[in-house]
C-alpha cells in the first residue's frame, strides 16, 4: 500500500494544510483577540448589558429575516414542487415554483411573486384564497399550508422575496470565522460559527466536559473502545490542552481508527458476505474491507479513496489494492435464483449503482429518477439513465444460477500463498496434460445416451440439460465442446479420467481455501436505455451515454465517452458542491450524534438546510483545500471547544434548545451495535485486537438460519481468538444478521445506509442479560475482578467501576452492587450446582482457587455493570 | 401532567421509576395515532397466513374450465406475447388443466378446490376471495418484499411495523408484531427472509418479532443457564437502581426509557412462556386445530395466532413455506394444503366463536399466483393475476370479487394491486394510507408508495 499520505511523516511546508502542522489556537486565536479589541469596542456602549444577559434575552424569531432556503424552499417543495417542480412528467402547469424565473419573473413574463407585495402576489392570493377552486394546493393533491406557514410567506415576500439558489446546490464558500468575544469554549473556527450562533439565540455554551468524560468521549468516537484504567489515569493527572492534543493525535495514529471509522463505511457502500437475494449465499469480498480500514489508518486522501472505489480498476498500472477497492461495484446485491428473468436483474443491480452514488458520495436522493423525474430536485430520468451508462462496462451476469453450487459469482482477485500458487499450478499442469490425453471427440450417440442418465448420480447442470433438449445437429460447437467436457467427466470407467476428476477436485477443493475478493472488470459497454417508468421490458426510449446530472456544476473533461474514473474525478472534485458537503456533514454527525444538516441521506430540498450553514461551508471547504484530507476534518472537529463541552442539557436548555439544534452542549447517544459488543468485550479482557482478515463467527442462536435455503446452512461458531475479534470481522448475512447486532439497530446492508436509527427496546435488554455473549464476557470480567482484587468487596468494586467506567463508584452505587452480590452469594452458595450451571456457558475451564459460588456472584455484579444505560451510553 | 411546582422532572423521572408496570407501559407501548380514521376502525388486528413460494390458485380459488378442455394444447400467443415470464421465459407455453377437482360450497356457492375441504365446507360463507390481484415482481425475493413492504426495494417497513408504529400496541409485555414461520414436508422450502418483518426506516422499536419454534421462542429471552428467576429478578432490580441513581445525575429521558425497557424484557420473560403454554388449551381445541402443543407447525402457530390475538398483538404473520411448485403441482400442492387446511379453518371457527372475528382480519394468499402453462408437471410463477381471500371486522363474507380472463391469465375484472390490498388493510384498520407516512430520505413515505391506489369498498361491509 502506499505510503500515508500527510498525516505522520509530511514535513512540506507549503502542502495545503497538513493536518499535524495544524495549529489554530495560536495562529488564529491571536486575529480574534486582535479583533476582538474591535469588538469591544463597538459592542461596549450597545451590546455589553446585553451580553452579561444573554440567557434571559428571549429570541428574536418573531422580527428575524424569513431566509429563503431555510423557511421558503422547504414549504414549496414539499406543497408546491409536485406539480410546479421539477418533474417535467408530472407538471401540471407552465407555471414553476421551482426557479427563479417562475418565482419572481423575467424573459418579460411576471413571476408568481411580486417583492414587497404580498397581496398583488397570485402565489400568496392562491395559498390564502378561500374558495376551493381557487385555492393551492387544490383538494387531493397534498394539505393546505398551515396558518403559521402562510404568514411565513407573506413575510418573506413583505421583506423583498430574496431567492437563493438550494444551499447544497450553491459552490462551497469560503466564509470567515465570525467575530466573536473570547470565551473558554473557543479553541478553533469552529467555535467562532458556534458562539456566535448561540449569542445570537441567547444560549450559552456548555463548560467543558470532565476529563473523564472527554477522554471517554474521545476513545469511542476515534476508536470504537473505552480507555484502559492506566489511560484514565494518566489523562486526568494531565488534561491540558497539550494533553488533550496528544491523545488526539495517538487515537487518530491508532488502528482501531479505521476500523471505527470503516464501520461507518461500510454502511454506505453496502458492504456485506452474502448476496442478499433469495438464497443469500455467501461471498468473499473481505479484502474490501481490510482496504476501506487500511485507507482510514494510512489518511488516503478522501477523492483518491472514492477514485480508487468506483473506477480502480482503470486505472493505468492499477495495484492490487485498487483492483481490490474496484470490488465497491460488486457489493450490490446478486441473485442465484433460477426463475429471475437475467434482463430484469442486469437492470435492478446497475439502478442500485446509481442510488448507492447518490447515497454515499452526492447525498441525494436519485432513485426517484428510475421511474420518473425528481419531485422536488433538479434530477431527471435522463440524468439517472446517464449515470447508468457510466456503470454500463461492468462485467456481470443477471442471475448466477450455478453460483449456489460453484461459488462463481463473476470476476475475483485471488490471493494465494506461495505454497497455494505452487500447489495450483501443479494440478493445472497435471490437468491439462491429462485433458491432452484425453481429447478425442465423442461420438454424438454416447451424449445422448448420457443424457438420460439423470437421477443416476449425475447431475447435468442447467447448460448441459438446456444442449441436450437441441437435436444433436442443431448443437454449435461450443455446446458440442461443453458437451463432450461433461460426458467425458461422466464416464469414470477409464483410469485416466478418474484421475483427472481427482485433479479437478482437487482443485476445486484448493480455489475454495485461497482467499479471493469480487473485483470489478471493464467489458465493452452494454446499451443503456432510458426505461419509461422504470419498465426494464419497454426498449423505446433513447440510448444514454454517460453524463453527469444537468443541473450539477460540471465540465467535460474530454471529448471521448466518459467513464467511470471521469465521474469518480468529478464525484470528489472543487467543482461538485455536494460530496465534500455531504461528507463534512456525516462526519460531523459521528462526533456530535446528529448532522449539521439533521438529514444525512437528503442534501436536496426536501432534506434539512444545515443548523449552521457557514460552518458546513467552511467544514467542507477545510475538506477540499487540506487535499480531501478526512484525518485534517476530523481533529479540527474533536479539538474544537464545541466538541469538548459537557452533553448534560440543563432544564433551560432542554426547554430553549430540545434537540440540541444550537449546539449549546454535547450530544448523547447510544454506542452503536458494533461498540455495544466490543466495549463489553474490552471491559471483560476479551478483545482481541487483530486488524483485518476474513470475518468471524462469534456465538449467534443456534437455528437462526433455519431459512436460509439453496443450499440450507448452519451458522459454524469460529474457534478461538475468532469468537473475541472486533464485531466489525462479524460475518455480515444481508437476510440473517447476527441477531444481536440487528437488535442494536445495525443495518442489513441491502442497500445505501447513512443513518442508522437509534432505539431503545426491550429487545436489547434481552441481548445484554441473556446472550450468552454478555453473560461470557460477564464471567471472563469477575474472573479480573476478584483475581486482580483479592482485598475487600469495595476495593474490587472500585476497580470493577473503573475498568467499565472509568470511574470509581458513587457510595450508593456500591450499596446496590454489595446487595447484590450477597443475595447472589448466599443463593449460589445453597445451589452449587447452579453457579456450576452458569460458570459453564463460556466453555472455559474456571481459574483454579476460585470458589465457584464466589465468581457466579461476581460474574452477576458484572452483568448489572455491563448492563446500566451508563456502559453502553457515549456522554 | 400537572405537577407542584417543587417537584422538578428529575424528581418525577425519579418517581417514575419507582412505579414501573405503568411506566414501561407507557413509555414503550404508547399509542400513536397518526391519522384520524377516515372510517371507525372496523378490525383491531391482523392475522396473515402466507403461503410462501406461490400458491396455484388454479387448483384452490380460481376454476377456469377452459384450461382443462385445452390441456396439453398450446398457449394462444395472443395472451402471453410480449409477457414476463419466470423460468418459461423463450420456453414452448403449453395449457395446464386444473390437477384438482372444483365445488361449490356453502350458501354463498363459492367455488373452491377441493384440495381444501375443511376451509371450503367451513369458511365459503365467511370469506371474500379476490381473484384478480397483481404484483409488480415475478421473482420470489422481490413479489415477498413487494407484498410485505410495498416496495421491491429492500429497506422499507413491513405491514406488520406500518400498523404498529400508526396504531401502537394492546399487549402488555408482548411486541405489537409478531412473526412464525413452519416448514412442510412438501415442495421447495422457500427462503424466507428477516427481511420480511424489518421495520426498515421506522424506530427499531416496530421491528416484528420471530417466534420460533423450540426451547428458546424468541431470542435471547431464556434466562443464562443457573441464573434462577429471583437471581434475574435481583439482576433486573440492580440494574435499574443503578440507572435510577444515573438519573439523578442526568435529566436524560433515555435512561427512564432504558429502566423501563428492562421491566418490560423482564416481563416479556414470563408472558412469552404463558403464552406458548397450551396445557389450559382445552382437549376440543387442540383437536379443531390439529396440535398438541407449540411444536413450530402450522397447525400450533395458528393456535398460537389466536392466543397472541387475544392478549392484543396487533399484526401476526404465519408464513408456511412450502408453495414452490415447479414440479409435480398435483401432488405437491395436495400435501401443502393437507398441512394448512384444517388449522386455517380451525382458526377461522375458534376467533368466530369467541367473537373475535368480529374485530380480527384474516388475510390468506402468497407472494404471486402460478402460471396457467405448465412447467413440466408443475407451473411457473406468475404475476398479472392470483387469489388471495380475507375475512373479518369489515369484510363481505361470502363474496367472490374480481375475475381473471377465461385462460386464468390477466386480472380483467376488478383488478387490484398489491398497494390496493395495503390501502384496503390499513382503512378496515381505521388508518388512511394517504396519511400514515413517515419522513424518510426527504419525502413523506407511505407504505402504498406515490402511484395510484385505492380502498377496495366493493369487498367491505
Amino acid at each position: 500500500m502506499p505510503a500515508p499520505s500527510g498525516w505522520v511523516e509530511s514535513t512540506d511546508e507549503n502542502a495545503p494544510v497538513p493536518a499535524n502542522s495544524w495549529r489554530m489556537p495560536p495562529r488564529i486565536l491571536s486575529r480574534v483577540v486582535f479583533r476582538f479589541g474591535l469588538v469591544i469596542f463597538l459592542a461596549t456602549s450597545v451590546c455589553t448589558f446585553a451580553a452579561w444577559k444573554w440567557a434571559a434575552v428571549p429570541p428574536s424569531e418573531p422580527y428575524s429575516e424569513v431566509e429563503f432556503n431555510t423557511d421558503i424552499r422547504p414549504l414549496l417543495a414539499a406543497k408546491c414542487f409536485a406539480c410546479h417542480g421539477p418533474g417535467v412528467s408530472q407538471r401540471k402547469s407552465e407555471l414553476r415554483l421551482d426557479t427563479k424565473e417562475g418565482l419572481l419573473g423575467g424573459a418579460g413574463k411576471a413571476g408568481a411573486v411580486i417583492p414587497g407585495k404580498p397581496d398583488e402576489s397570485e402565489l400568496f392570493r392562491r395559498i390564502s384564497a378561500d374558495s376551493a377552486g381557487e385555492r393551492m394546493p387544490p383538494t387531493g393533491a397534498g394539505t393546505q399550508l398551515s396558518k403559521s406557514q402562510r404568514i411565513l410567506v407573506r413575510r418573506w415576500i413583505e421583506q423583498g422575496a430574496k431567492w437563493r439558489e438550494h444551499w447544497a446546490f450553491c459552490s462551497i464558500g469560503r466564509p470567515t470565522p465570525p467575530l466573536v468575544q473570547i470565551h473558554p469554549t473557543l479553541k478553533n473556527e469552529i467555535d467562532c460559527f458556534i458562539l456566535r450562533s448561540l449569542d445570537e439565540r441567547g444560549l450559552k455554551p456548555s463548560p467543558e466536559a470532565d476529563p473523564i468524560t472527554l477522554l471517554r468521549r474521545l476513545r469511542f468516537d476515534l476508536t470504537g473502545l473505552p480507555p484502559s484504567i492506566e489511560e484514565v489515569d494518566a489523562f486526568v493527572a494531565d488534561h491540558s490542552d497539550a494533553s488533550y492534543e496528544k491523545t488526539v493525535d495517538r487515537l487518530l495514529a491508532s488502528p482501531q481508527f479505521g476500523e471505527r471509522m470503516a464501520t461507518w463505511w461500510l454502511d454506505l457502500v453496502r458492504y456485506a458476505e452474502s448476496v442478499g437475494y433469495n438464497g443469500d449465499q455467501p461471498i468473499s469480498v473481505f479484502p474490501f474491507r481490510d482496504y476501506v480500514i487500511q485507507s482510514f489508518n494510512e489518511n488516503k486522501p478522501f477523492d483518491q479513496f472514492t477514485l480508487e472505489q468506483l473506477a480502480g480498476d482503470l486505472l493505468p498500472g492499477g495495484t492490487a489494492e485498487q483492483k481490490i477497492a474496484s470490488g465497491y461495484n460488486r457489493l450490490g446485491m446478486m441473485t442465484s435464483e433460477a426463475d429471475v428473468q437475467r434482463p430484469e436483474y442486469l437492470a435492478k443491480y446497475i439502478a442500485e449503482r446509481v442510488r448507492n452514488l447518490g447515497g454515499t458520495w452526492l447525498g441525494v436522493t436519485l432513485g426517484c429518477c428510475e421511474c420518473h423525474d425528481h419531485k422536488y430536485d433538479p434530477f431527471r430520468s435522463k440524468d439517472f439513465y446517464s449515470l447508468e451508462a457510466f456503470f454500463a462496462d461492468i462485467q456481470e451476469r443477471g442471475a448466477y444460477i450455478d453460483a449456489a453450487s460453484n461459488g462463481d459469482w463473476g470476476p475475483k482477485l485471488e490471493f494465494p500463498t506461495p505454497a497455494q500458487q505452487a500447489e495450483r499450478a501443479r494440478l493445472e499442469r497435471e490437468i491439462a496434460a491429462a485433458r491432452a490425453s484425453l481429447a478425442k471427440p465423442v461420438p454424438n450417440r454416447v451424449v445422448q445416451a448420457s443424457g438420460e442418465k439423470k437421477g443416476e448420480g449425475h447431475d447435468p447442470s442447467k447448460a448441459i440439460q438446456e444442449i441436450l433438449t437441441l437435436a444433436p445437429d442443431m448443437r454449435t460447437d461450443t455446446q458440442r465442446a461443453d458437451l463432450d467436457e461433461y460426458v467425458r467427466s461422466c464416464s469414470p470407467s477409464e483410469p485416466a479420467r478418474r484421475k483427472l476428476a481427482e485433479l479437478q477436485c482437487q482443485l476445486s477443493d484448493l480455489r475454495a481455501h485461497i482467499p479471493s475478493t469480487l473485483v470489478t472488470v471493464s467489458v465493452p459497454p452494454r446499451t443503456i436505455r432510458l426505461l419509461p417508468r422504470g419498465n426494464w421490458q419497454d426498449d423505446t426510449g433513447p440510448v444514454m451515454v454517460p453524463a453527469f446530472p444537468e443541473a450539477l456544476p460540471h465540465s467535460r473533461p474530454h471529448e471521448g465517452r466518459l467513464t467511470r474514473v471521469d465521474l469518480a474525478r468529478w464525484v470528489a472534485s472543487r467543482e461538485n458542491p455536494l460530496t465534500a458537503r455531504v461528507f463534512a456533514n456525516r462526519v460531523w454527525k459521528l462526533f456530535f450524534g446528529a448532522g449539521l444538516a439533521r438529514n444525512l441521506d437528503d442534501h436536496g430540498t426536501q432534506g434539512d438546510a444545515p443548523s449552521h450553514s457557514e460552518l458546513l461551508d467552511w467544514l467542507a471547504g477545510q475538506f477540499i483545500d487540506s487535499g480531501w484530507n478526512v484525518k485534517h476534518v476530523i481533529k479540527v472537529i474533536v479539538m474544537s471547544g464545541t466538541y469538548r463541552q459537557s452533553s448534560e442539557p440543563n432544564d433551560s436548555l432542554r426547554e430553549r434548545d430540545p434537540d440540541n439544534r444550537w449546539l449549546a452542549r454535547q450530544g448523547r447517544f447510544r454506542l452503536d451495535a458494533e461498540m455495544v459488543r466490543d466495549n463489553a468485550l474490552s471491559i471483560a479482557g476479551l478483545l482481541v485486537d487483530k486488524v483485518g482478515g476474513p470475518s468471524v463467527k462469534p456465538y449467534q442462536p443456534s437455528g437462526f438460519w433455519a431459512y436460509l435455503n439453496f443450499p440450507t446452512r448452519e451458522w459454524r461458531t469460529s474457534a478461538g481468538h475468532g469468537r473475541y475479534r472486533r464485531s466489525i470481522y462479524t460475518h455480515w448475512q444481508r437476510q440473517y444478521l447476527h441477531p444481536a447486532l440487528l437488535t442494536f439497530d445495525a443495518p442489513t446492508r441491502e442497500e445505501c445506509i447513512a443513518q442508522r436509527p437509534r432505539s431503545n427496546t426491550p429487545l436489547q435488554s434481552l441481548v445484554l442479560m441473556n446472550d450468552p455473549e454478555f453473560v461470557e464476557a460477564a464471567i471472563v470480567f469477575a474472573e479480573h475482578i476478584i483475581e486482580h482484587r483479592v482485598a475487600s468487596t469495595a476495593d474490587r468494586l472500585d476497580w470493577a467501576f473503573r475498568r467499565a467506567l472509568s470511574r470509581p463508584p458513587r457510595v450508593a452505587e456500591a450499596a446496590v452492587l454489595t446487595a447484590l452480590l450477597d443475595s447472589q452469594l448466599a443463593e449460589y452458595r445453597r445451589n452449587l450446582g447452579a453457579a456450576d450451571e452458569m460458570l459453564v456457558v463460556a466453555g472455559r475451564a474456571i481459574p483454579s482457587g476460585l470458589e465457584h459460588a464466589e465468581l457466579a456472584s461476581w460474574a452477576s455484579v458484572s452483568r448489572a455493570i455491563l448492563n446500566v444505560h451508563e456502559t453502553i451510553t457515549r456522554y | 401532567m400537572n405537577l407542584p411546582p417543587v417537584i422538578g422532572r428529575r424528581t418525577f423521572v425519579l418517581n417514575a421509576g419507582l412505579s414501573l408496570g405503568a411506566m414501561a407501559l407507557a413509555s414503550c407501548e404508547q399509542t400513536r395515532v397518526i391519522s384520524r380514521p377516515a372510517v371507525a376502525a372496523k378490525a383491531k388486528r391482523i392475522i396473515w397466513l402466507y403461503m410462501a413460494g406461490g400458491i396455484s390458485q388454479f387448483e384452490t380459488f380460481d376454476y377456469k374450465p377452459l384450461l382443462a378442455k385445452l390441456d396439453g394444447q398450446p398457449m394462444p400467443e395472443s395472451i402471453t406475447k410480449g409477457q414476463q415470464l419466470g423460468q418459461l421465459q423463450g420456453q414452448k407455453l403449453v395449457v395446464m388443466g386444473p390437477q384438482h377437482e372444483f365445488r361449490k360450497w356453502g350458501d354463498s356457492g363459492q367455488s373452491i378446490g377441493v384440495i381444501l375441504p375443511e376451509v371450503a365446507s367451513k369458511c365459503a360463507d365467511e370469506i371474500c376471495i379476490v381473484r384478480s390481484i397483481y404484483t409488480d415482481a415475478i421473482s420470489h425475493d422481490r413479489a415477498h418484499t413487494f407484498m410485505n413492504t410495498g416496495s421491491t426495494i429492500a429497506g422499507r417497513p413491513a405491514v406488520g411495523s406500518w400498523i404498529w408504529y400508526g396504531l401502537g400496541n394492546e399487549a402488555e409485555a408482548l411486541p405489537g408484531f409478531v412473526v412464525m414461520v413452519s416448514t412442510g414436508r412438501f415442495g421447495i422450502k422457500q427462503p424466507i427472509a428477516a427481511r420480511q418483518w424489518h421495520s426498515g426506516f421506522l424506530p427499531g422499536r416496530f421491528q416484528g418479532v420471530e417466534f420460533r419454534s423450540g426451547i428458546d421462542p424468541v431470542l435471547y429471552l431464556k434466562n443464562p443457564d443457573g441464573v434462577s428467576r429471583k437471581a434475574q429478578r435481583d439482576l433486573v432490580e440492580a440494574v435499574q437502581s443503578l440507572d435510577r441513581l444515573e438519573s439523578e445525575q442526568s435529566t436524560d429521558p433515555e435512561i427512564a426509557t432504558r429502566i423501563s425497557q428492562y421491566e418490560m424484557a423482564f416481563r416479556m420473560q414470563t408472558s412469552v412462556p404463558d403464552l406458548l403454554d397450551f396445557t389450559n388449551e382445552p382437549q376440543h381445541i387442540l383437536d379443531l386445530y390439529g396440535t398438541w402443543g407449540s411444536d413450530g407447525s402450522f397447525a400450533s402457530n395458528c393456535l398460537l395466532a389466536r392466543r397472541l390475538a387475544e392478549r392484543g398483538v396487533r399484526f401476526i404473520q404465519i408464513y408456511h413455506r412450502d408453495w414452490d411448485h415447479h414440479a409435480g403441482v398435483k401432488e405437491h400442492i395436495q400435501g401443502a394444503a393437507s398441512e394448512v387446511d384444517r388449522a386455517t379453518a380451525a382458526l377461522m371457527t375458534d376467533l368466530k366463536q369467541r367473537g373475535m372475528l368480529d374485530d380480527s382480519i384474516v388475510v390468506f394468499g402468497s407472494e404471486f399466483g402460478r402460471s396457467p402453462m405448465a412447467q413440466g408437471d408443475g407451473r411457473d410463477h406468475h404475476r398479472t393475476a392470483f387469489t388471495m381471500w380475507f375475512a373479518g371486522g369489515g369484510i363481505k363474507p361470502g363474496l367472490s370479487l374480481g375475475a381473471t380472463d377465461e385462460f386464468g391469465y390477466h386480472a380483467v375484472e376488478n383488478r387490484v394491486s398489491v398497494h390496493d390490498v395495503h390501502a384496503t388493510l390499513l382503512h378496515l384498520m381505521g388508518l388512511n394510507h394517504a396519511q400514515l407516512s413517515f419522513t424518510y430520505q426527504g419525502a413523506e413515505t407511505r407504505l402504498t408508495g406515490v402511484g395510484p391506489c385505492r380502498v377496495i369498498n366493493e369487498m367491505l361491509v
